[in-house]
């Protein structure tokens, strides 16, 4: 024997002429394919053999699946394929002719029968292949008008093949009553079996929603493990610093309420909207100082770059009253009305004198008042020594763009 | 006199947090009882008459509102505060509407949820800044929003938006009183008429508004 493992014979997806039986064969024995067609078109020659095994391998041997990769085909090899096939079609002709028990009259439309059955079955490999491409979505019904064309051609050819044969062997009276007989007896099989019908439907369906279950759980799982199970081994281990620990415990908070509630779709996405833009400034001001900013956004329109200038602005007054106020918590309110967005950044903080700011403390100035007056906004800051400070950032918005927030982002 | 408190919340282990926190800080407060139910709060409220009953949006059975459906017309006199993680404004709104008397979340301090218990045992309303964005939302005027069928109901007066403003840019009652030049028994009578309009007014059906909502 070979070392080399054996592999289950796998009809080819490619390089096929009827159904890739031949290549599967001739993959699996390890030889060249035009040797295997040759064998079956000798074989078809006496008395029909090759074809019979042919069907019969194609009945039991399942396709290739989707994942396994495949050599392209090769023109010149799909002619001499077609020329074997036409060359065991005429040999088994010629043999029924002269000798054997299977006479012309009867060859003939069994060949039309095979025609037409080997069409349908192609159409179900066919369904098949859609199957793995579209993930399961179409079934064979789901297929497009072409598929039905095809199968009612086939099925049309192997009711002519089949009923030229009847009618040639016992005349058309007889075969009436025997067709009588033969669509009592399936109508009857239909209506016996029915509750097996229904029941393979339903389990067909059953079987879907599980699998979809299944997947979304385990999504829900793959997140969870990135993110919470993640955190929680961090927190564990960084249990010692409670400064660190409410960073983490806070940003995970707001990764997961995102995740649940949907608010941000993507992480790394720059937000479109007010409130989202907001929450993601507060989120980071959250993660680089560890406090929380309580953030509340009453209505929402999409960012134009005014508004970007405002979200940066407003950041900029988190971070501030983060280093320089010393507390634990920040008030964050935006409102968007029709003419304008206001922003307040309210800490209850030491508070400072405006007027004492040393020169090289340039964050609020700059960062605040010149960004937001290049914009066309305002600023306006609230403090006292002691009594917290809230900067209040307004920005009016342009007019076009109250038509384009009419619609929902 | 202290006040009576109830706690309703499926996580035993909050509970516990709450029952040691509430404990600790303060004798204002007693913790009488606690469920981990609808069933349970539904008979517990019922047994031991609390006067506050801090009571979680999110359980299983129908959660907050389906207790308050089940205890409010029978023990008028119980006031509900709604605490909960919830983000989603049709939760928190639904529960207010259901009858309870304020909202607050899970991360208020300690000292800040004695506050807000003993408020709302005066029959006083307790809005978070979270709460009143939402509600400031709720009662905005943009296109698309539902009619108003009655003026009294489905408008907030410009005092009460600038109450509610101030309340969701962290806002405390005193601070809102000198901000506005009037009494804190004055702010607390706004509140109070928001939370009214909130529960009865039918301008906004509760399904369609979280959709129809926040874009101006």
């Amino acid at each position: 024997m070979e070392t080399k493992a054996v592999e289950p014979v796998r009809r080819r997806r490619t390089g096929r002429v009827v159904a890739g039986v031949a290549g599967g064969v001739a993959d699996h024995l390890g030889i060249e394919v035009f040797w295997v067609r040759a064998a079956f078109a000798a074989l078809t020659a006496l008395n029909g053999v090759g074809v019979i095994a042919y069907g019969l391998l194609w009945l039991f041997v399942p396709q290739r699946a989707a994942s396994e990769p495949e050599e392209p085909s090769n023109p010149r090899e799909r002619q001499q394929a077609l020329g074997l096939v036409a060359l065991g079609i005429a040999a088994a002709v010629l043999a029924g002719l002269f000798s054997g028990p299977v006479s012309g009259w009867i060859a003939g439309p069994l060949a039309v029968a095979l025609v037409g059955a080997a069409v349908v079955w192609r159409e179900a490999d066919e369904a098949q292949r859609r199957r793995w491409r579209d993930g399961a979505k179409s079934g064979f019904l789901g297929a497009g008008r072409s598929t039905i064309v095809r199968v009612l051609a086939g099925v049309a050819l192997v009711a002519i093949g089949i009923g030229v044969l009847l009618v040639n062997s016992y005349g058309i009276d007889q075969l009436r009553f025997a067709l009588l007989a033969v669509v009592a007896t399936l109508g009857g099989v239909a209506v016996l079996t029915v509750p097996l019908w229904i029941k393979l439907i339903n389990d067909l369906g059953e079987e879907r929603r599980v699998r979809i279950r299944t997947e979304e759980r385990a999504e829900i799982a793959a997140h969870l493990h990135d993110s919470v199970l993640q955190t929680l081994a961090l927190i564990q281990k960084q249990a010692e610093q409670p400064r660190e620990v409410k960073r983490l415990a806070r940003g995970q908070e707001r990764q997961l309420r995102e995740w649940l509630y949907g608010r941000i779709v993507e992480d790394d996405s720059e937000p479109a909207t007010m409130s989202a833009a907001i929450a993601k400034a507060s989120g980071e001001v959250e993660d680089s100082f560890a406090l929380v900013v309580q953030q509340v956004v009453v209505g929402d329109c999409v960012l134009d770059p005014n508004l970007y200038a405002l979200v940066q602005a407003a950041r900029e007054a988190m971070v501030n009253a983060a280093k320089h106020a010393g507390v634990g918590e920040i008030s964050v309110y935006g409102e968007v009305e029709p003419e304008r967005v206001t922003v307040f950044v309210r800490d209850r903080g030491k508070g400072f004198d405006p007027k004492a700011i040393p020169e090289d403390r340039h964050g609020l100035a700059d960062s605040i008042g010149g960004r937001m007056e290049r914009h066309g906004g305002e600023v306006r800051i609230r403090t006292k020594s002691g009594e917290g400070t809230e900067v209040q950032l307004m920005m009016p918005r342009k007019t076009a763009d109250k038509r384009e927030t009419g619609a929902r982002a | 006199m202290t006040v009576r408190v109830f706690l309703v919340d499926d996580h035993a282990l909050f509970r516990a947090g709450v029952r040691a926190e509430l404990d600790s800080i303060t004798d204002e407060i007693e913790v009488v009882g606690e469920a981990g139910s609808v069933g349970e709060a539904v008979a517990g409220i019922g047994h031991h008459r609390p006067d506050v009953v801090l009571l979680d949006v999110h359980m299983p059975d129908g959660g907050g509102a389906e207790v308050l459906r089940q205890v409010r017309t029978a023990l008028p006199e119980v006031v509900f505060l709604a605490l909960s993680v919830s983000d989603a404004a049709e939760d928190v709104i639904a529960v207010i509407r259901a009858g309870a008397r304020g909202y607050v979340t899970k991360t208020i301090s300690s000292q800040e949820l004695v506050r807000a218990v003993v408020r709302v045992s005066e029959g006083d309303a307790v809005f978070s800044p979270r709460l009143a964005g939402f509600v400031l939302d709720a009662f905005a005027d943009r296109p698309g929003a539902a009619p108003i069928s009655d003026p009294e109901l489905d408008l907030l007066t410009p005092r009460e938006r600038d109450v509610l403003r101030l309340l969701a840019r962290g806002y405390a009652y005193k601070e809102i009183a000198s901000e506005l030049f009037i009494s804190v028994k004055t702010v607390e009578t706004h509140v109070s008429s928001v939370l009214r309009k909130t529960q009865l007014s039918n301008r906004y059906e509760l399904s369609r508004w979280a959709s129809d909502r926040r874009l101006v």
